[in-house]
């Protein structure tokens, strides 16, 4: 692929290239400091990143991690409720955070001369929140609010979450992030205060900072803030590994839709150990195969070739704490059904498995590898993303230069090898499918919201 | 997440800090080209828009313009759509097609390295001057088209944006939205006849930023426009009559009502429209600071997302209020939100609300240009609407200038009570 090294080389040359940055820093309450100095424009992303997600939840307070992320903005000792966001808003900045099974992460983008102050916010409200009834109560109601417009009046959410929940029996990531209702309306806010309490610790916490920035300033600065702060015992964590899947499982969806919805999803290893795991570098690729961009087999062939699909996908994500899984999913075009669809799927992994993949595909996904690396380039929080998602499943940052190299040296006999693996004759013993059944609106029942309006209790401090 | 992105995308366009160099010049094709050079990274976008965006619909092929946009690289040339997907991918460039109201093009992203460029800049020419339109990706697109039309009809969210167009925008382009029966009416002659009509070279805005010289720039869009279509005369969109204040209930079993009101109100370019973007922050357009989340969120707990911005268009574009609740108490929230405005539209930003939404606008520029890829958005729109090109450079000045009464005096004349128009999907 002598295209691919003459990028390659190119891509490696950019300005401020890996290999003199990030900046990392521990300090001596455990607490690592990451900073990438990348001075185009005069803006800072400054992210705490929390190495506590929904898996870490227990059943009858599942979405507690992400309704806790919402009470992170409700004030602290010191600093009012609502009054972060003040802050952040008239320095010109904007402030968001976000829960996966995962993470929890919270960022603002600055204009740099912001940035102390953001880490002295952060580094506050990471030790001396304020959680208060009347505030939880209102804003639990938002969170449900916020569970009806992404999942109870989203199909296709419904499905992932049936998917999820289906295909795990033990393993945490059977709950969904948001949290069962039910689970939402009996949370208290004792509840969000012990996660606070047990996860919310500078010695389980990363700080990234990413933009116009000198590292040995903001090092000094991180001193100052989180540096002050006691790093504290965290709870154990069991493994709470999923026992071994003994045959197919399937489970249907009925709400209000038009067209159907297939996801299917398949037990497979995650990325472990980036020097050794050649088979979590072929299972990504053969995604990448499948479904990166217009060229690629599902669009090609289920989308424009045999017009079956109105929409057609893969996905798998190695880098994470618990299990992994490979995805295909899609809707059928008018006029065809889910079996078909699913059929047509299982063809294309069957294909790989017997014919393998051309040297010309694999050339196209390493190509767009490259480019997304030098694309990302133009965005901090992209690159502060990638940081912070590698870190969150274990990793250190130092190897993803090592991961892409991995990726790159992919051979066609390593996807084709995967796929017999992992897709051949028994793969079906692994294997979780959801499907949607559209239900004509007409026919559907106003969904009450009478027993969340029951519980829900009057807002107010 | 704690706050839907989307939402606030919608909160448009702010600024910049001065010292964008943006460059501009007629193409001898007569395009018009915006360019800023900048060669940090090896990269390169492109955008080329024309006024052919939905709105130039025919009557009755409503869906025409976003299908000609959309198969621009279904066959070009003597290449077809796979061989086309294949190469853009084998250089790692990105291509994508646009449709807004009023504007339809595309935008190329591409390694800014000879061979990578110049290949994606061949691929970006075909497309744009000698599209094929081949009849079975017509009939496939169809297809998909209206299997979305028909899935997007069971989406309250989906519905009430929809039906939202139409209310403020009766007999309007701009309210109008594809149908099953327009788009099935589509044929390739339209396609084709649309394409030479609309995507002429002079009425073609190029914008290019990246890693290029001005001189690579200046042959770069030269080549662009060269072969495109001579067109036909410019379309002129219809003038944008007000509504009548009126509530829109739609039935839907979804667990949310959907709520929007509001009415046509700003062009692009109007001078109202600082007055009007300094004061929407304070209302329903800076996030937790503002008084619609304060109020409907913050201390009733009514919604997750709830929302108001001004959208200028090249005719007047809307202005609106959004919020999703749960069925039973959609009256409550609306009343609230409804307070919520005619409070505001009475006394208008304090001298608070007012340094603060400055101070953002002003303060936040630096964030909202700190990519090639935000740039890119400021030079097309800079661009297509005809704005100044020192936009960017006047920005804090303009924003600077607004008081409190000017904004008063803008939301009067702009948003009145009996052009309101409410629309709810899934009420009780």
């Amino acid at each position: 692929m002598n295209m691919n090294k003459a990028l390659l080389l190119a891509a490696l040359l950019l300005p401020g290239s890996l290999l003199a940055n990030p900046h990392e820093k521990q300090l001596a309450n455990g607490m690592r400091v990451i900073v990438k100095e990348d001075r185009r424009a005069p803006t800072v992303v400054h992210m705490v990143w929390y190495r506590a997600g929904a898996m870490d939840e227990k059943d009858g307070t599942s979405g507690v991690a992400h309704v806790l992320e919402h009470m992170m903005f409700k004030g602290t000792e010191k600093v009012k409720a609502g009054e972060f966001n003040r802050i952040v808003a008239e320095a010109g900045g904007r402030d968001n955070a976000f829960t996966s099974q995962d993470y929890t992460a919270y960022f603002q983008i600055v204009p740099k001369a912001a940035l102390p102050r953001m880490m002295a916010l952060e580094a506050d409200r990471m030790a001396n929140l304020r959680l208060t009834s009347g505030e939880f109560a209102s804003e639990v109601k938002v969170v449900m609010e916020e569970r009806r417009m992404r999942t109870e009046d989203n199909p296709q959410s419904l499905v992932h979450e049936a998917l999820y929940a289906a295909a795990f029996r033990a393993h945490p990531y059977r709950r969904p992030i948001i949290g069962w209702m039910d689970d939402l309306e009996h949370m208290t806010w004792q509840d969000a205060r012990d996660w606070y309490r047990h996860w919310y610790a500078p010695n389980n916490a990363y700080l990234l900072v990413v933009g116009d920035v000198d590292h040995q300033q903001v090092f000094r600065e991180a001193e100052r803030t989180y540096g002050r702060l006691k790093a504290r015992p965290l709870p154990a964590r069991k493994p709470q590994n999923e026992p071994e899947q003994a045959g197919v499982k399937r489970v249907t969806v009925k709400a209000p839709a038009k067209l159907p919805y297939l996801a299917m999803a398949w037990k497979v290893p995650r990325l472990k150990d980036v020097d050794h795991d050649r088979e979590s570098f072929a299972l990504e690729v053969l995604a990448g195969v499948l479904d990166g961009g217009d060229a690629a087999r599902l669009p090609r062939n289920l989308v424009r070739g045999r017009k079956l699909a109105q929409s057609a996908g893969a996905g798998y994500d190695g880098t994470v704490r618990g299990e992994a899984l490979f995805t295909l999913s899609g809707q059928p075009a008018e006029g065809h059904g889910v079996a078909e669809l699913e059929t047509a799927l299982r063809e294309e992994l069957r294909r790989i498995r017997d014919e393998g993949v051309k040297e010309e595909e694999l050339a196209r996904i390493k190509t767009q590898i490259i480019a997304s690396q030098v694309y990302k380039r133009d965005s901090m929080m992209a690159q502060a993303m990638e940081i912070g998602h590698f870190e969150a499943s274990g990793f250190h940052w130092r190897d993803y230069d090592k991961l892409l190299e991995k990726l790159r040296s992919v051979t066609p006999e390593e996807v084709q090898a995967a796929a017999r693996k992992y897709f051949g004759d028994d793969s079906d013993d692994r294997l979780t499918v959801a499907v949607l059944d559209p239900l004509p609106i007409e026919q559907a029942k106003p969904k009450s919201n009478a027993k969340s309006a029951v519980a829900g209790r009057h807002a107010g401090h | 997440m704690r706050l839907l992105i989307a939402a606030l995308a919608m909160a448009l366009s702010a600024a910049v800090q001065a010292g964008v160099k943006i460059e501009h010049w007629l193409a001898s094709s007569g395009a018009r080209v915006y360019f800023v050079e900048t060669h940090v990274l090896p990269i390169l976008d492109v955008e080329i828009d024309f006024p052919a965006g939905s709105a130039y619909d025919p009557a009755g092929k409503a869906g025409l313009a976003s299908l000609t946009a959309g198969l621009l690289d279904a066959g070009a040339g003597d290449l077809d759509e796979e061989t086309i997907s294949e190469r853009l991918a084998g250089i790692g460039a990105r291509m994508g097609g646009v449709t807004e109201g009023d504007r339809a093009g595309l935008t190329l992203r591409t390694l800014a390295y000879p061979r990578e460029r110049d290949e994606a800049l061949g691929l970006l020419k075909l497309v744009m001057t000698r599209p094929t339109f081949p009849d079975g990706a017509l009939a496939r697109e169809r297809a998909r088209g209206i299997a979305a039309i028909r899935e997007a009809d069971t989406r309250p969210d989906a519905i009430a944006a929809k039906r939202f167009a139409a209310a403020i925008y009766p007999g309007h382009p701009y309210g109008v939205s594809p149908a099953v029966d327009s788009v099935g009416s589509i044929k390739r002659d339209d396609l084709a006849a649309f394409h030479r009509n609309h995507y002429s070279a002079a009425r073609a805005v190029v914008s290019i930023i990246g890693d290029v010289t001005r001189a690579e720039a200046e042959a770069i869009a030269e080549s662009l426009t060269r072969d495109l279509p001579a067109g036909s005369p410019e379309t002129m969109l219809p003038p944008v009559s007000l509504p009548a204040a009126a509530t829109v209930k739609v039935a839907h079993p979804a667990s949310q009502s959907h709520v929007h009101f509001g009415l046509p109100a700003v062009r692009r370019g109007d001078p109202d429209y600082f007055p009007l973007l300094v004061g929407n922050y304070s209302l329903g357009g800076g996030g937790f600071v503002s008084r619609l989340m304060k109020e409907v969120r913050e201390k009733r707990g009514y919604a997750y997302s709830v929302y108001s911005y001004f959208a200028p268009r090249k005719l007047e574009g809307p202005f609106e209020i959004g919020l999703q609740t749960k069925r039973e108490q959609a009256a409550d929230a609306l009343k609230v939100a409804n307070e919520v405005l005619a409070g505001f539209m009475k006394d208008g930003p304090t001298d608070a609300e007012l340094a603060a939404a400055k101070k953002n606008l002003i303060d936040g520029m630096a964030l909202r240009i700190d990519s090639n890829a935000k740039l890119l958005g400021y030079l097309s729109t800079i661009g297509f609407f005809g704005l100044p090109l020192t936009y960017l450079d006047d920005f804090p000045a303009k924003v600077a200038a607004v008081t409190a009464k000017d904004v008063r005096e803008a939301f009067a004349r702009r948003v009145r009570a009996e052009n309101l128009v409410t629309v709810i999907v899934a009420g009780d």
